[in-house]
Order: structure tokens, then C-alpha cells, then sequence
């Protein structure tokens, strides 16, 4: 008997905890419609990657401290999945972690959607192993008949016999990802018609869980993105790269200064013309992310772009305005 | 679950007190079996729920609640527009499922014919559709998001039918038992006096079976605002700052949100993300609570 009254007391308790914490979310709600902005209000449709979120999440974060009007939507469809709604015309900026594809580009024509390429940060694939695994730096020749689609390298003394005799445990991002796309399409091989990596490794859409995954299999290696090595520094070790002119560690200078190749890749935001020219809204974002694009990338924690590439960026985005 | 139980309950007690014809070691070895099981699940569960406050008990604060998402400050981002999202979702959901749900249920249980074919095959499709996985839902939301003319799914009303579609055959199925647990005599009693069979499932039935309804449908409720999948689906944003505004207004949902902050790299959102599936966990148990109190204040036995 006492534990059903004791069962009756605590649960309309919990109810009402659970409504009160939901309540005090919208208690000061609009008590940041600050004036001081300039006016401009409406809405930004921004879809895409899942690599570039972080950016144009941040954006839109650092716009809204100066405009709090501006109402930005940021989702993480992936590459492929961003530019299916983009080319649709349901958004008006797309993240992409590659260059759009020919099908894409295609897709978009028969839309009528035109749109204007920008690269907003650089980032270093990189390339990790375990940190107790005696080996420092690939050629990109190992990297290719590590990865290549047939590939049957199950030890990493079948590399090179100079490497340890350990056996390899392959980690990396799953088919859909604009990540995998660049290490098939730009690394492995650039001429493949359908471009592939091997499919027996351990995949997830999750970098924290290739990060876990190496970090606790002895002879794991994986790749990903930069700021995941950066954040996991001291559970993971990241290979030196032979592109030709020697070993190249991933870090900010080398991928800016464009040594760090292959693996150094663009990330974009893909803007619809007409989006922009239309809507105020979508204008005063792009300007403003292009604008303080160095800031941003800081925040979302992607190198910056080297000097050139940011007055190239700047010039692309000169030309939005028609 | 409470034939099992109370089964259960006879057996150990039989056990314990020796007054069981099973003393077989077989018998004990299976009731050991029994428990193993039912330990590994609880001390599982457990384990998850105790790891993942742990790890989000720095973030139990007011801004996790009150904040938008942060990237310049990770260390004090919120949930407000995950909260607000999935408070919005909850009450158009509901408003969606519900009528229509409770409208289903009736038909079939006090005006449907059982021996056409139709309403057999009705009834057989609802039994599957509770077991259908929840993304399928999603991308029959954008479907019909489509064909209603909206361009953009990811929004109070995309998201919503979606939630409404997924809890639909569960809140059906327990509407249409609430109305068969009303004894026949009150329908007959009713009928006898007059009324019509509108009047009688109108003033009696379905009176008399709101408390099984209405739990029902919170628990119906209470598995929609866990979901992520669907919405997923449908194209609800990962971020905004802002609070939603109306049936069109673009949002996020917290399971949304906790699933965005935990693939990111930096330690504070994964954090804060474990602070937030805390409060996702106590909004659930306070839906679940809600029910039980419900039905235990208003059950009635005839």
C-alpha cells in the first residue's frame, strides 16, 4: 500500500518538474528583439554537409549578435543530400565538402537554379593511426594500395617491410559522406568512373566514433577531418604525408601554403543567385559570412583560407550581386 | 507484461516458500536464466543513464534551458530552440493524431462490419503499421508535405505529421481496447433506453473510456518526443535561433539537436549534449508519469 501511495505522490511530482523545465524555455522569450540592426529581416534555408555545418552554424550565430532579425535555418543533410534540395530550389545556400558533380550540375539546369561556387575554409583530411603504431609517414602510393577498392592489404608490413608486422584495422566514414567522396574521387583515382574505396573497414557518419575506434584498436588507421585529430591530439597519432616532395605533416600552415597535397581540401558553400539578389535577408548573410570569414572559420574550427584564396572567394562574391 | 509478471511472481513465491511441485533443478536453472536476463537489461540501462549524467552534470544549469546553440561559447550552449521545437511538435502532433486516431478507433470498434473484407484488411494494416520503423514515417511526412504544395518539409507542420503518422496505429490500437473494456451492458442499457448507437458511443462509450484513451495517447505522446529519425527525414533543421513562430515556421527538435551537438568534435557539445539527453529522459518520464497517474486516478472497474 505504501509504495502505491508513495507511487501516486512522486509521479504527478516529476510531471510537473518536467512541464516547469519545458515552461522556463520560453519564459524570456523575445527578450533579445534588440534594435540597433539594420533593418533587414527574413529568412536564410542553408542545407547541406555536415563538415561545413559547424561554419555556417557559426555564421549565422555571429550574424544574429548583430542582427537578431535574420532568421537562419542550418541542417546537415551531407553534400549529396544538400544539393538535392538546393538544385530543387527548397534552400537557398548549400554546404558542400566537395565541388558539385556533374549530375548535380545537371539537376540544377533543368531547375533553373543558378548559383555561384564559394570556398569558405580549408580543410586537412587526415590521415590517423593508433599512437602506439611505429610508423610516422605514407606515400600517397601507400595510401592509394591501403584504400584502393581491390585492395587486400591486411598488414601494414605488406606496405613496406620496413613497417611494423601488425595487423591493420580500417576506420573511416561511411559512403554517403562528402569525405569519403574526396578520398575516392581525388586521392585513389581521379580518372574512376564510379569512385570507390575498399569496403571492409568500419565505417560510421560519426567522427567521434572512427576517433574511439583508432585511438582503441592497436594497428587501426582511419581518416577525417582535421579538427577531429586537433580535438583527439593526445589519443591519436596523424601520419605524415609523401605527396613526391617529402613527408608533410597535416597542421594549418601546410594545408594554407598548399602542401599538404593531396589531402588538403576545399570546403564550399554553394549561393543561389537569385536567392540572393531577392531576398535581403540571404544577401546580408552571404556578405557577412564573407566578410568575417576568417573569424568564422576560427569558431567552427577550420583553417582559414590562405590570402589568395580569400581575395578569390571576395571576387566570386562580388559577382553575386546582377 | 502483467501475465508475465504476475506468472512470475507465482512461481518465485512458490519457490521461495517450497510450496512449488517444480523443484527440479531444471526448474531452478531456467528461473536463474530468468533473472540473468533480467538483471543484464536493468543493470544496462542503468549503467547508460547513470554514465550519461555523469558526464553531463557539469551542464546542469539554467542556460542549458533558457540559451540558444552556442559555437562562439560551446561551454554555455543551449536547448531553447530544441525545447520549443519539440513542445510545438508535441501539441500539433496531438492535435493532428489525436481526433483522427480516436475517430478510427470508434468506427472500427462500434460501427465497422468485421465480416467485409475491407475492414479486415484495415484491421490487419494498423497491426503492421505499429511496427513499422519510425524513418518510414519520415519520408511519407515529406510525401504529403508534397503533395499539400509546401516546398520546405522542415518545418512545426512537416514535422508534426510525421510525429502524427508514427503515433497514429498506437493510439488507435489503444483507444479501440479502452472502448472494448466497457462492459456491453452499459451499451445495451443505453440502446434499451432509446438512444441511438451515435447517442450511446457519444454519451456512454466513449465517456466511460477516456482514461484508456488518454493514456494511450500520452504514451503514444511519449515516444514521438524521443524521436529523431523521422525528422531526420523530413529535414528539420540541426540549428536555429530563433522561436517558432507558427505552423510554418522553420525548427529543431531537442532529439535533433542532441543528435547534431554529439558529431561534433569539441568535448563541451558532447557535454552539453549528455546534459540535454537528461532533460529529454525527464520530459519522457514525466509523460509516462502523467499516464500512470491518470490511470490510476480514473481507472474504473464495472
Amino acid at each position: 500500500m505504501t509504495s502505491t501511495s508513495f507511487r501516486r505522490g512522486i509521479v504527478p511530482g516529476v510531471a510537473v518538474l518536467a512541464f516547469a523545465l519545458t515552461a522556463c524555455g520560453g519564459a524570456d522569450a523575445g527578450a533579445e528583439e534588440g534594435s540597433g540592426s539594420n533593418g533587414v529581416s527574413g529568412q536564410v534555408a542553408v542545407d547541406g554537409s555536415s563538415t561545413v555545418f559547424p561554419m555556417s552554424d557559426a555564421a549565422g550565430e555571429l550574424l544574429n549578435e548583430e542582427n537578431p532579425d535574420i532568421q537562419v535555418s542550418v541542417s546537415e543533410s551531407g553534400t549529396g543530400g544538400g544539393f538535392e534540395a538546393f538544385c530543387a530550389g527548397d534552400t537557398d545556400i548549400s554546404n558542400a565538402s566537395r565541388p558539385i558533380d556533374e549530375e548535380e550540375v545537371a539537376a540544377c539546369e533543368a531547375e533553373g537554379i543558378e548559383y555561384t561556387e564559394l570556398q569558405v575554409a580549408t580543410d586537412a583530411l587526415t590521415v590517423v593511426v593508433h599512437p602506439d603504431l611505429a610508423v610516422d609517414c605514407l606515400t600517397v602510393d601507400q595510401l592509394v594500395q591501403l584504400w584502393a577498392p581491390d585492395s587486400k592489404v591486411a598488414n601494414w608490413s605488406e606496405l613496406d617491410p620496413s613497417f611494423p608486422d601488425q595487423d591493420i584495422a580500417l576506420f573511416g566514414p561511411g559512403t554517403d559522406s562528402g569525405t569519403y567522396d574526396y578520398m575516392a574521387s581525388e586521392v585513389i583515382d581521379p580518372d574512376a568512373e564510379e569512385p570507390a574505396t575498399r569496403q571492409d573497414y568500419e565505417a560510421s557518419e560519426d567522427d567521434n566514433v572512427l576517433v574511439q575506434g583508432v585511438a582503441g584498436t592497436e594497428g587501426a588507421t582511419g581518416y577525417f577531418g582535421y579538427t577531429y585529430y586537433e580535438e583527439n591530439q593526445e589519443q591519436l597519432k596523424a601520419l605524415q604525408i609523401d605527396g613526391g616532395e617529402g613527408c608533410v605533416e597535416p597542421s594549418a600552415e601546410t594545408a594554407q601554403a598548399g602542401e599538404y597535397t593531396p589531402l588538403a581540401r576545399p570546403l564550399f558553400v554553394y549561393v543561389k543567385n537569385t536567392a540572393y539578389n531577392d531576398n535581403a535577408a540571404v544577401k546580408e548573410y552571404v556578405d557577412f559570412y564573407i566578410e568575417n570569414l576568417s573569424q568564422i572559420a576560427e569558431v567552427g574550427q577550420f583553417i582559414p583560407l590562405s590570402e589568395d584564396l580569400y581575395a578569390e572567394t571576395q571576387s566570386a562574391a562580388e559577382g553575386l550581386a546582377s | 507484461m502483467s501475465i508475465a509478471t504476475t506468472t512470475a511472481r507465482e512461481v518465485t513465491q512458490s519457490l521461495a516458500t517450497g510450496r512449488s511441485k517444480e523443484h527440479g533443478p531444471a526448474a531452478l536453472i531456467f528461473l536463474g536464466l530468468l533473472w540473468f536476463s533480467m538483471f543484464f537489461g536493468v543493470v544496462v540501462l542503468l549503467v547508460l543513464i547513470i554514465d550519461t549524467i555523469i558526464e553531463g552534470s557539469s551542464r546542469f544549469d539554467g542556460a542549458l534551458l533558457t540559451e540558444y546553440g552556442s559555437r562562439v561559447s560551446p561551454e554555455t550552449t543551449g536547448f531553447r530552440a530544441g525545447i520549443l521545437g519539440s513542445a510545438w511538435l508535441m501539441v500539433f502532433t496531438a492535435l493532428f493524431a489525436v481526433p483522427l486516431g480516436i475517430a478510427a478507433a470508434l468506427y472500427l470498434e462500434e460501427f465497422a462490419n468485421r465480416d467485409r473484407w475491407w475492414n479486415r484488411l484495415i484491421e490487419l494494416n494498423l497491426q503492421n503499421l505499429a511496427a513499422v520503423p519510425s524513418i518510414v514515417y519520415g519520408l511519407l511526412a515529406v510525401a504529403v508535405m508534397a503533395l499539400l504544395g509546401f516546398d520546405n518539409s522542415g518545418t512545426v507542420l512537416g514535422g508534426a505529421i510525421a510525429l502524427a503518422l508514427l503515433i497514429l496505429p498506437v493510439i488507435i490500437i489503444t483507444t479501440r481496447e479502452a472502448v472494448r473494456a466497457v462492459p456491453r451492458e452499459i451499451r445495451d442499457g443505453s440502446l434499451a433506453l432509446g438512444a441511438t448507437v451515435w447517442q450511446t458511443t457519444w454519451r456512454q462509450t466513449l465517456p466511460s473510456a477516456i482514461p484508456g484513451i488518454a493514456t494511450g495517447t500520452i504514451l503514444g505522446l511519449s515516444r514521438a518526443i524521443g524521436e529523431a529519425a523521422p525528422l531526420v527525414v523530413v529535414g528539420l533543421a540541426g540549428s536555429v535561433r530563433f522561436d517558432p513562430e507558427g505552423l510554418l515556421s522553420s525548427i529543431t527538435a531537442l532529439p535533433m539537436q542532441i543528435f547534431s551537438l554529439t558529431s561534433q568534435s569539441q568535448e563541451d557539445f558532447q557535454t552539453a549534449a549528455s546534459a540535454a539527453i537528461v532533460v529529454l529522459l525527464v520530459m519522457i518520464l514525466g509523460l509516462n508519469g502523467l499516464a500512470i497517474f491518470i490511470r490510476n486516478k480514473f481507472q474504473r472497474t464495472w
